[in-house]
């Protein structure tokens, strides 16, 4: 089965998780993800691969404590079983030919950001990085960031760590000091991501976005992923989960992604008050 | 000499203002005076039209002579030699336009009740006997089959039969394809298909779920694994939207997810951890059975109305007679001759409103249908908070992406070079839904069938 090998806190809502998923090992590559189901009643969640070991057979996850289910994957141990773990869903995000690139991170989002920008460094292009957290509580994966870009901005909202501001001014201040950027990679919240698009396209930067929206079976079957891309109706999932942010219709994602919010508060108090009985 | 009574023996079912509000099987089936009563309605016809009209050719006279002789093992045999699946094919399947539509008895009155009493007789064998099957030897070969959908799981099993070393790759978490995520509990028991896949399993046959074939293995690597044949029976799951606009709003779903989410996440009980809207108004597009499903679960989930909407008229709704029968003594209106051509949001992007065209029927089309025509000037806002869009389904692409040499047509279904399921690719065979289009239960277990019967040839003869 999934057994869950390694698991640390890298703050004090984001985990990292490694599990045994040898043939989702095999075939993973940076931008993919999985969804996995923690016990035999729990919902389908997917979550980017954050990396891989094709020898060991095994595939890393990092997730937020953000609601229910993830409540419930992080109260799983080291020894204990996934029920259910499927992938590589998703397209590959695409680095052929990039020479200078300047990836975008915000909160949790550095997670996913971070293969891909690993991937690109080691196929030798020059990598910048912007992460942003709310404040120095939260940052995570600064020294690997640190090891693979040739230039590092750490941004916090309240300024408790690195640079004060928002990932969109310390693009902006990147670009106008002669950066000629290939591609700006953004990943974070969506509306993190929109600001970060409409930097980009004052500059005529092509822009990849990583689209979450809600997600049940992640293989085409459902269209609830579904977002409008230049016009036409995309299924995150398949065709995804990497658009052209410049044509992403992000206030129709953000509406979307509100679709239960009252539900997932609920599920959300029910679980603290049951794993907090628990622990 | 047959009972001549011009009625079937009628359905034990749960009223329809109790079921309409409860996820509990709808029909209670026969009990077993009943089923011995039906049975003796057969008059045993020498040619048989039923069976010529079953895609599976079951011996339908010797089945029901021997319930009427109270041989319910009997019965059971002449079953299991043609289905594997007779406890869901006799709550599922279209019997008026098979079976019995061609029973001799319906043409001066109802026909025999050939599916009832083939689900009475699954029945009746899962609570009766429980030997274990006799398995086969060994043949040494190994086969895979993509997708546990009904095509998939018939030929699997009926390879596991013939001694064959059978693999199922299921890309969800469950097998059963639509059975256990589309179909509703209410009309089939999601304990029953568990019980055909267990029955499955005795025979040999091992099912890996959580392997989507495209993504975590591709066709080729299944021949690299070992696998000297393969069956692709991966069903057609991909939604079709209307493309018109208002699409994204919330509250808008696909008859795929909206039944996904109460059938597969269980979304249906009460502790389920599965979000899903709890809707006042809701408006189903499409006349299909997936249509009736949605619409009867939307009203279970405490919808006060559920409307179908559908551009032609009752005749021509393509569900089961039964569903729509069930859908209406359910209280779901029925708006035909209806067309929607936008869907309306209010300012927090939330559905209000559908703005919809009464339509008229034209001169008959390809299809033979008659085509519906927007009738002028009739446009009208229908009030809802919640539309579901069934208009149908196509396959996904994820095999076809991945296998080089799989021809497939401009509907992305797989081309199969004859009735045997053989596509462009040696050793790689195809059928239900994934071949047709959405289709049938039945269909698509007759198109599992016969590949495992040709694939046995294949094998044998290399
Ligand atoms: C392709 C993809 C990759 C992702 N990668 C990561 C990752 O690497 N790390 C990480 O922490 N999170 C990731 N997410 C988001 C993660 O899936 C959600 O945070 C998680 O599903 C929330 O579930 P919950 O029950 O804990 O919270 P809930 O209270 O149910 O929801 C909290 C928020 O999460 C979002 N969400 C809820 N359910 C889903 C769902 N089924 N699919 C997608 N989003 C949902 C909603 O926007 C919601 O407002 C990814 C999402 C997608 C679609
Ligand atoms: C709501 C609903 C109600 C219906 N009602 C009826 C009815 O009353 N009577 C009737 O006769 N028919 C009915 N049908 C139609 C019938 O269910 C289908 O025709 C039938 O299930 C098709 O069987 P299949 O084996 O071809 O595919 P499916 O049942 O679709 O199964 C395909 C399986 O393959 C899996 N799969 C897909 N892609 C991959 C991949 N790449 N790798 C691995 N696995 C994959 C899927 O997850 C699925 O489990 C209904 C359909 C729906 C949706
Ligand atoms: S998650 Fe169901 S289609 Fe994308």
């Amino acid at each position: 089965m999934f057994e869950i090998l390694e698991k640390k806190a890298l703050n004090p809502t984001v985990i990292r998780m490694t599990i045994a998923a040898p043939r989702v090992a095999q075939k993973a590559e940076p931008g993919q993800f999985v969804i996995l189901r923690a016990g035999d009643e729990s919902e389908r969640l997917p979550l980017t691969i954050a990396d891989f070991d094709r020898e060991k057979g095994t595939v890393t996850i990092i997730y937020q404590i953000v609601g229910a289910g993830t409540m419930e994957l992080h109260s799983l141990n080291v020894g204990q079983c996934l029920h259910d773990f499927v992938g590589p869903l998703g397209v590959a995000t695409h680095t052929e030919g990039l020479k200078k690139v300047c990836v975008v991170g915000g909160g949790v989002g550095c997670a996913i950001a971070y293969p891909v920008a690993k991937k690109l460094q080691s196929q030798g292009a020059e990598v910048h990085s912007i992460i942003g957290f709310r404040n120095s509580e939260l940052v995570i994966l600064e020294d690997e960031f640190r090891q693979i870009s040739s230039e590092l901005k750490l941004m916090t909202d309240d300024g408790s760590r690195g640079e004060k501001g928002l990932v969109t001014a310390a693009l902006e201040s990147l670009i106008q000091n002669g950066h000629n950027y290939d591609e700006v990679i953004a990943i974070g919240p969506l509306v993190m991501m929109k600001f970060v698009c409409q930097v980009t396209k004052k500059y005529g930067i092509k822009t990849m976005v990583s689209m979450n929206p809600i997600m049940i079976d992640g293989t085409g079957m459902c269209g609830g992923c579904r977002l409008t891309v230049d016009g036409e109706t995309k299924f995150a999932c398949v065709d995804g989960p990497d658009f052209d942010g410049h044509l992403v219709d992000f206030d129709e994602a953000i509406a979307r992604s509100s679709m239960y919010r009252e539900q997932e508060q609920h599920a959300r108090e029910a679980s603290c008050n049951l794993f907090s009985k628990e622990a | 000499m047959a009972d001549m009574n011009p009625k079937k023996t009628p359905m034990p079912s749960q009223a329809p203002d109790i079921r309409n509000r409860n996820f509990d099987e709808v029909a209670l089936g026969y009990t077993y005076e009943m089923a011995v009563g039906e049975a003796k309605r057969c008059l045993g016809c020498k040619h048989k039209p039923c069976v010529s009209a079953c895609p599976v050719g079951i011996d339908i006279p010797a089945f029901i002579e021997r319930i009427a002789n109270e041989d319910l093992h009997g019965a059971y045999e002449v079953l299991s030699h043609s289905t594997s699946l007779p406890a869901v094919c006799g709550r599922v399947c279209p019997q008026e336009n098979q079976c019995e539509g061609k029973c001799v008895r319906g043409i001066k009155g109802e026909s025999v009740g050939i599916g009832r009493l083939e689900r009475f007789v699954a029945d009746w064998h899962r609570e009766h006997a429980n030997e274990d099957p006799v398995l086969p030897a060994p043949n040494g070969h190994k086969v895979a089959v993509i997708g546990a959908g009904p095509s998939g799981l018939t030929c699997a099993g009926d390879l596991a039969k013939q001694g064959y070393s059978v693999t199922v790759f299921e890309a969800l978490h469950v097998a059963g394809g639509v059975l256990s995520y589309g179909i509703p509990e209410f009309r089939l028991p999601k304990s029953i298909v568990a019980e055909e896949i267990e029955g499955l399993k005795k025979l040999g046959v091992s099912i890996e779920c959580n392997t989507v074939i495209g993504k975590t293995l591709t066709v080729d690597d299944l021949f690299d694994m070992g696998y000297e044949a393969l069956f692709i029976g991966s069903g057609a799951g991909l939604p079709r939207f209307m493309g018109i606009p208002g699409e994204s709003l919330k509250g808008v779903y696909s008859a795929n997810e909206y039944l996904t989410r109460i059938n597969l996440m269980k979304a249906y009980k009460p502790n389920s951890s599965t979000p899903i809207k709890r809707s006042k108004k809701v408006a189903v597009v499409g006349g299909g059975n997936v249509a009736m499903d949605a619409a009867r679960c939307a009203k279970r989930l405490g919808a006060d109305e559920v409307y179908i909407v559908y551009r032609r008229g009752m005749e021509e709704l393509p569900a089961r007679r039964e569903e729509v029968e069930h859908a209406q003594e359910e209280g779901i209106i029925f708006k035909l001759l209806c067309n929607p051509i936008e869907v309306l949001g209010d300012a927090n992007g939330d559905v209000c409103g559908m703005r919809c065209v009464e339509m008229e029927l034209g001169e008959p089309d390809a299809s033979g249908r008659r085509r519906p025509v927007v009738k002028d000037g009739s446009e009208f806002v229908l009030e809802i908070d919640t539309m579901i869009m069934s208009i149908g389904t196509s396959p996904n692409p994820l095999i076809r992406n991945t296998t080089p040499g799989l021809e497939t047509n401009r509907h992305g279904c797989i081309v199969v070079q004859n009735e045997d399921g053989l596509t462009s690719r040696e050793g790689v065979y195809a059928g239900g839904d994934a071949v047709t289009g959405a289709a049938t239960v039945i269909l698509a277990m007759g198109a599992g069938k016969k590949a495992a019967a040709a694939i046995d040839e294949y094998l044998k003869s290399k």
